[in-house]
């Protein structure tokens, strides 16, 4: 495999896996706090699901970078100018609604994606996206249900459901970034959404002008935030294991 | 903001709302499904997925069986001796005058 490959294979896997290390981070945040334990459980588990999608990723990326960083040097000892994941997994919780509005958009593509990657030449990754595209199959499911229940619930579960779309559809452009491959996979996406806001008596957000830097390392405000949580015990206890 | 209810009137809404479900799990085919615990579901397809979050992440079996706890009727602990007792020394309805062969374990 030619250097160019390798460096594209690289950082293609510290996207899928910075995507995945951060959004599980978030979701890990609702363990203990979730309004019912059923739903309690449930984010915590896809929460793992991704944080072990983020371990294959980003021990890959170490191993073709072949500088001796694992997943754990990667996750806890880059900076946020270092950090390649999209805008929307970042975004924080805010109610139920809007951790359902975040996951329902970035699932359903993720999962799309995941199929695509289950498919690819190359196996170390295909490996990984076909264990992860099972699990993510949950995940966005779980996720489209929640957003009928709430949109087609009560007055306030209704408002809530699309305050929370509404605050992380301008994130949503940049999963189709082109490097990837993602833009073929709009239309899908598009329907799915379409189909289930529909189920949920829900009308499409209004298109606005899409947030972008992500890709490269040019993060919003939360980032910061987010890593100083994260990253904090195994920089004040660098190498510290249990 | 819409009027929050006062919270006797919420935890009723709740209740009635998000009744509980009893929970089975088979651990493999060929078994019987074994009681597991219960969940609050506001309806069938949330209480197997509540009780897939929370009953089957160790891989715990193959088959979940939800059922709404009202639906079921248990027998009272005070006709317990009524209904249970007369069976106690009844030895001719116990299969033991043949021996079972080795390797057979779930009959």
């Amino acid at each position: 495999m030619t250097d160019k490959n390798e460096n594209q294979l690289f950082h293609h896997a510290l996207r899928l896996g910075d995507d995945a290390l951060i959004l599980g981070q978030r979701l890990s945040e609702w363990c203990g706090h979730a309004p019912m334990l059923e739903v309690d459980l449930a984010l915590a588990n896809i929460g793992l699901d991704l944080i072990g999608q983020a371990t294959h990723f980003l021990n890959l990326a170490g191993e073709i970078e072949g500088e001796g960083r694992d997943a754990d040097a990667l996750a806890f000892h880059r900076d946020v100018l270092d950090f390649r994941n999209c805008l929307l997994v970042e975004q924080p919780n805010g109610d139920f609604a809007q951790t359902i509005a975040r996951q329902f958009l970035f699932s359903n593509w993720q999962e799309l994606l995941m199929q695509e990657i289950a498919a690819a030449p190359e196996p170390r990754l295909s490996a990984i996206g076909a264990k992860a595209a099972k699990e993510i199959a949950y995940h966005a499911k779980f996720a489209g249900e929640w957003v009928v229940r709430l949109g087609d619930g009560t007055e306030e579960s209704r408002a809530r459901m699309i305050a929370g779309l509404d605050w992380m559809w301008r994130f949503v452009d940049e999963l189709f970034d082109a490097r990837d491959g993602a833009p073929s996979h709009r239309p899908e996406w598009d329907a799915r959404i379409a189909h289930a806001l529909a189920e949920a008596n829900l009308e499409l957000p209004k298109p606005r002008r899409g947030a972008m830097g992500g890709r490269a390392g040019h993060h919003s405000e939360h980032l910061g935030h987010l890593l100083a949580e994260m990253q904090f015990l195994q920089r004040a206890y660098p190498g510290a294991t249990w | 903001m819409t009027n929050k209810a006062s919270s006797s009137e919420a935890v009723g809404q709740t209740k009635a709302n998000w009744p509980l479900w009893e929970v089975f799990v088979r651990a493999k085919n060929g078994l019987s499904h074994k009681h597991a615990g219960s969940v609050h579901a506001a309806d069938a397809r949330m209480a197997i997925e509540a009780a897939r979050d929370v009953y089957t992440r160790r891989m715990e079996g193959v088959s979940l069986w939800v059922v709404p706890s009202s639906a079921i009727v248990a027998s009272d602990p005070k006709e317990t001796a009524d209904l249970f007792a007369p069976a106690e020394d009844k030895v001719y309805r116990h299969p033991t005058f043949y021996t079972i062969p080795e390797g057979v374990k779930n009959i």
